[in-house]
């Protein structure tokens, strides 16, 4: 760690904000789970499997994963306006595709599973706090899966490498500014997205993934805890 | 597999079987015809909202949160602030909801919310202009559902009040001529006194109930929404395919006006 660096926060480098994890906030749903960073609250359903519509979409040889991500209008100072944009249509379908490795489709053939992602409180990492909810989320629903997947958010404000970024951190201006590595791992060391905003080389990227799969045991410790915690509830 | 085929809408059977019940005057879940399910109501649950507040009736859930920014007046009013009240329904919420643009009954849910609000005259939109002509506060009030389980309407209509009441204006830049945004000052939205209340009664068979559950307001064949602010109607719609007496009307009315006290006293620690 550079010397004397200090973040906004008082964090350490490799020190994520309080997290909080819960399943079965929508009761409607097939399974629910509500994520947090800090001040980045995301919640997620699902509904399914169930029969894909319109027909031409069912594929015979596994089901599909679909899933949504939006924010709530007041989820940030800047009000948004309610609806999709092109921002969270990517979101979407780069969600669908960190956790469709560890869902077994294969299971439901021309099924669908649907997964509604909502940020309610935004402070930056959302798509993150969105996946980890949404991998809670269809275990709760009890999806057939192989693996949970964590997802972290790697920032390198100037030189300094740190872990989930707050908003304040996202917009870090000195030296080479903030670069932001959104990253979802699973317990068996495989990525199933990542991205990347910014400048860093190589070797110092080499080095954030270390820190993502540092930072996603201690996720995958909490979304665990949660799901064992609903079980202990179903049994009273 | 579970739950492969939901259900989407209650079966004939159960519907039969709720009006048969309320012959003997007993709802499912034990209630009386015009009781509540229990109304839990938390404030501040966003810190970026200028005010919010979650609403819980039973197992329905919504969220609603205000936000402002300022912009130029509308030519006929220009020296008023601006209010604009829309509702999504998350498809989170339920299995019913899809995405994509809103579709009728949240355009309705907003509507109806936005004029019980506008015609009780509860915001004095008269103290909302920074410079007449030039520059007036807008304030958006955006319902969210988070899960259905019957009576978004009332819930939506409990969430704005609340929302509004616990709402800080943002501080404003008069030089720069912009909103610091995250900089609340202490300056409450001004509000008048006696605060609006928009209920619904539903109508099943001959029986008129309120707070229906999902189920219930499948079957209901008419609802009727009103806004009441200490006894006065400020506004009304009727939604729903079968037509009212005028003596039904007048049994909501007097329905409405017996529930509007006891929800106003009930979520009064919320209200001052």
């Amino acid at each position: 760690m550079t010397k004397n660096f200090k973040r906004p926060d008082g964090r350490k480098a490799d020190e994520l904000r309080p997290m909080s994890a819960k399943v079965g906030v929508v009761p409607n749903a097939d399974g629910s789970a509500m994520f947090s960073f800090g001040d980045t609250v995301a919640i997620a359903a699902v509904y399914g499997p169930k029969i894909m519509h319109p027909q031409h979409k069912q594929n015979p040889e596994k089901g599909t994963l679909r899933c949504s991500y939006n924010m709530i209008s007041f989820s940030v100072t800047d009000r948004i306006r309610p609806g999709p944009s092109r921002r969270s249509t990517e979101i979407s379908k780069i969600t669908e595709w960190a956790l469709d490795p560890v869902v077994m489709l294969d299971k439901f053939p021309n099924m669908v599973v649907d997964v509604h992602i909502n940020i309610l409180q935004a402070d930056a990492s959302t798509r993150c706090a969105g996946i980890n909810a949404a991998s809670l989320a269809l275990a709760h629903a009890g999806i057939s899966m192989k693996n949970l997947v964590s997802s972290i958010s790697i920032g390198k404000l100037d030189n300094q490498l740190v872990t989930d970024l707050t908003k304040e951190e996202e917009d870090w201006e000195e030296g080479e500014g903030a670069t932001d590595i959104p990253i979802s791992l699973t317990q068996d060391g495989k990525i199933t997205h990542i991205q990347l905003d910014g400048k860093i080389k190589k070797e110092q990227l080499k080095e954030a993934i270390k820190l993502a799969e540092k930072a996603t045991k201690e996720i995958y410790e909490i979304q665990k805890q949660a799901l064992k915690e609903s079980l202990k509830e179903d049994n009273e | 597999m579970n739950k492969m085929e939901k259900v989407l809408t209650t079966p004939d059977l159960t519907g039969e079987r709720i009006k048969r019940y309320l012959l003997d005057g007993k709802r499912f879940d034990q209630r009386k015809e015009d009781e509540f399910r229990e109304i839990a109501i938390e404030t501040g649950i966003s810190k970026k909202a200028e005010g919010s507040a979650r609403v819980k009736i039973g197992k329905t859930e919504v969220i609603v949160g205000v936000k402002m920014d300022t912009a130029e007046p509308y030519p006929d009013s220009p020296d008023k602030g601006n209010l604009m009240v829309t509702a999504e329904l998350l498809p989170l919420s339920s299995p019913r909801f899809e995405a994509g643009p809103p579709r009728f009954e949240a355009i309705e849910l907003g509507r109806v919310i936005d004029r019980g609000i506008r015609e009780s005259k509860l915001i004095q939109l008269d103290k909302l202009c920074i410079k007449e002509g030039e520059k007036v506060w807008n304030i958006f009030i955006d319902i969210y559902s988070i899960n259905d389980d019957g009576n978004l309407m009332d819930a939506a209509g409990i969430g704005a009040v609340v929302a509004l009441k616990t709402a800080r204006i943002p501080k404003y830049d008069d030089k720069e001529e912009k909103v610091l945004y995250g900089e609340l000052s202490d300056k409450e939205i001004p509000l008048s006194k006696e605060i609006p209340l928009s209920l619904s009664v539903h109508k099943i068979g001959d029986h008129l109930i309120v707070d229906p559950t999902r189920e219930e307001e499948d079957i209901s064949e008419t609802r009727v929404t009103v806004c009441i602010s200490n006894g006065t109607i400020h506004s009304m719609q009727k939604g729903g395919e079968k037509e009212l007496s005028i003596e039904e009307m007048e049994k909501i009315l007097n329905i409405i006006e017996k529930v509007s006290k006891e929800i106003t006293l009930k979520i009064n620690k919320y209200l001052k």
